[in-house]
């Protein structure tokens, strides 16, 4: 198990390797007078882009400058951001808080109402409750984030502020440690988004999961030693279900700042999807490389720690 | 008194394919401390009688009558019937490895049963009944083994657990569902002696469901013969291996090469088991049955009384007493029978 552990963090590490690789040679390529001028932003003048020229150390040879680059990484540092004239990090900084009280909320509220649909879909399979649970997540599955989001706001926000009851915020952000529950209420709009588009998928998931596992054999034994019916279904046939969910869970966890670019965007919430967006339109390079580096580690740290947690699920993997 | 009545016992499945009749009308009943033996091939119906017993079977149409003890089973109340289920009841099963949670420690799952009925019971309390229990049926150093999940163990000790947990509450009845069909056959012998030992000590009544006629010559006191989710035969376990009366239970002892007549070659039961969706009219058997008759075609036979007094019960056309059924045999050993529903049943009436 401890070897696996390795094995899979060392594969982690190189898929890191190789992202940087594929950064450098995307961003980094062709003369270095016209990637100064290109990562030092459109507007940029010729004492920036200067500036940026010896900042990257241009003048060096090719592998120089990619050891720099990963030297500099390794350092906590991302670059540095022309076009707003700050280390891309304190950008970043600001940013990331937002996506991640984004995504951690969103994830915990679709994991929940994904898994308690299913379940109960499960247990009651074909029943009135259970076709209507599959018909709302094909709903949502298939309804784009924009939409939904701006369905969301034109109801809960402006119909409500209009009817006299304002109790959502449009848009904006507040930090959680300025006032927890303003930060909960600017977010709640964008989790329910993300979560119900989310949660759909894990409806389904877990309960397909489920219904395999109720026609196991040890779910009968667990009957048949004369518990209730509802520790068989949560002590029981859950426990084994989950496994599946929790790995799809790991996955959609890493790659939520996709999601949370729409999110973000409809909802004003200043976070990395966000701030990405805005740096595509002023074509500000450093951010966005700094986005895809954190993206691609949150990415495989998520799978790392999917791995671990398989293991603490399931004994024969841990024990073998 | 019995401690188990079954009276009448149907079984059917609704499916896309049409109505399967898994169980028709079985009657049986067991007493305290005995063994009764239900011997029937693959498909028979064994399973779903016997979980049908404990109000395990699932979307299925139940008819008929399952009194345990005094209570009736299909009217108790869904906590009665919880209460009931792993205390007096218990249940083992084929395949050890599936039936046990994987994700569990073995000792976590015998205490969660024990602790399931006797609430009173502290943890520690029963862990340390655990611990006995593996020991009991004959686990090597249980103190250990009890915190091992169940893909740790070999599928000979993964049994004695599923036995050490049905066992916890001192049941009145075990049922056993072909609990040595997945183990070999050394191991076989090892798990049947660990419950005969249990039967012995604490007088469980024991239903042993298997196609194994060896594990019926071992345990049982009474067998019943099922085919086609109806019972054969019925009678005491000397009766079905030397006095039977039915083709079916014929054919099955003479595809046993321990058990078949040695100056015979061993001789498998021809054609294949008939569809539970469409049954054969008259007997179930007849496509196969050597002996068939008109009659067996058109009539269902019942089940009789045969060889006059003992308990012996066979569902069979064949004449009922033992001069008659002999003679069918010889005549069709010899090649002479005719099918005939004259009593003695040779080419040659006399
Ligand atoms: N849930 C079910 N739905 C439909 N058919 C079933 C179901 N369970 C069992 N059966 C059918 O009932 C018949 C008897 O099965 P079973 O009791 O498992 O036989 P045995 O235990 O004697 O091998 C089989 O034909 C099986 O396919
Ligand atoms: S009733 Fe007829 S077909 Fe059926 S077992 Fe007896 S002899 Fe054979
Ligand atoms: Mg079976």
């Amino acid at each position: 198990m401890l070897r696996f552990l390795v094995r899979r963090i060392a594969q982690g590490i190189l898929v890191l390797v190789l992202v940087t690789i594929a950064v450098y040679a995307l961003f980094f390529a062709g003369s270095p007078r016209d990637i100064a001028r290109r990562i030092a932003g459109r507007q940029a003048t010729p004492e920036v882009v200067d500036r940026a020229y010896h900042r990257l150390g241009l003048d060096q040879p090719f592998y120089a400058q990619y050891r720099h680059f990963v030297w500099r990484l390794l350092h906590g540092d991302l670059g540095f951001d022309f076009y707003n004239g700050q280390p891309v990090t304190t950008v970043l900084k600001q940013a990331a808080p937002v996506t991640l009280s984004l995504a951690v909320g969103a994830a915990i509220l679709w994991f929940i109402l994904g898994v308690s649909t299913g379940v109960y879909s499960s247990v009651r399979p074909r029943s009135f409750i259970d076709r209507a649970f599959t018909a709302s997540a094909l709903f949502f599955y298939s309804i784009p984030v924009f939409v939904l989001g701006l369905t969301l706001i034109y109801f809960l926000f402006f119909r409500l502020t209009k009817a006299g009851h304002r109790w959502f915020p449009a848009s904006g952000y507040v930090g959680l440690t300025t006032s927890v529950s303003q930060w909960a209420l600017h977010l709640i709009l964008p989790w329910l988004t993300l979560a119900l588009i989310s949660a759909a998928a894990y409806t389904r998931l877990s309960r397909s999961s489920m219904l395999e596992v109720l026609g196991e054999d040890y779910v009968r034994t667990a009957r048949a030693k004369g518990l209730s019916e509802k520790r068989v279904i949560l002590r029981h046939a859950l426990r084994s279900a989950l496994t599946p969910v929790v790995t799809q869970f790991g996955i959609d966890a890493a790659s939520v700042i996709g999601g949370a670019i729409l999110t973000e965007t409809v909802f004003g919430l200043p976070g990395l999807g966000w701030e990405s967006v805005h740096a595509i339109g002023n074509q500000n390079l450093p951010i966005i490389i700094g986005v895809v580096l954190i993206s691609a580690t949150a990415i495989v740290v998520a799978n790392i720690l999917v791995d671990m947690l398989y293991a603490v699920l399931d004994p024969r993997v841990r024990l073998s | 008194m019995s401690l188990l009545d079954v009276e009448d016992l149907s079984v059917s499945f609704h499916t896309p394919d049409g109505i399967v009749k898994a169980v028709r009308n079985v009657s049986f009943s067991l007493k305290e401390g005995t063994t009764v033996g239900i011997v029937g091939e693959s498909g028979s119906g064994k399973s779903v009688m016997s979980q049908t017993i404990m109000g395990l079977t699932r979307g299925a149409q139940v008819s008929g009558k399952v009194v345990f003890d005094g209570r009736d089973m299909f009217t108790l109340k869904r906590d009665a019937l919880q209460a009931l289920r792993g205390s007096e009841i218990a249940m083992i099963f084929q395949d050890p490895l599936s039936s046990l949670h994987p994700y569990y420690r073995v000792g976590w799952q015998i205490v969660e049963a024990i602790r399931a009925h006797d609430k009173g019971l502290s943890k520690a309390k029963a862990h340390e009944r655990a611990v006995e229990l593996l020991g009991l049926v004959g686990i090597p150093q249980p103190q250990r083994r009890i915190d091992d999940f169940p893909h740790q163990f070999s599928g000979g000790m993964r049994q004695r657990v599923m036995i050490a947990m049905a066992i916890s509450l001192n049941p009145k009845l075990l049922i056993a569902d072909e609990p040595t069909t997945a183990l070999d056959v050394t191991v076989q012998a090892q798990v049947l002696d660990v419950l005969k030992r249990i039967q012995r000590e604490f007088g469980t009544a024991i239903m042993m469901i298997t196609h194994d006629l060896g594990v019926i010559a071992d345990m049982a006191d009474d067998v019943i013969v099922m085919y086609a989710g109806t019972a054969m035969e019925k009678s005491g376990q000397h009766d079905m291996f030397y006095e039977h009366h039915h083709p079916y239970t014929e054919g099955l002892l003479e595809s046993l090469p321990a058990y078949g007549d040695l100056r015979e070659r061993l001789r498998p039961i021809t054609g294949q088991p008939p569809s539970l969706i469409n049954l054969p009219t008259g007997c179930p058997y007849h496509p196969r049955c050597p002996y068939v008759m008109d009659v067996c075609r058109t009539k269902v036979p019942p089940l009789r009384q045969v060889f006059g007094e003992g308990p012996h019960q066979s569902a069979c056309w064949l004449p009922t007493d033992k001069e008659g059924r002999a003679a069918a045999r010889a005549a069709v050993a010899a090649g002479t029978y005719s099918g005939a529903t004259d009593a003695r049943l040779t080419g040659d009436r006399t």
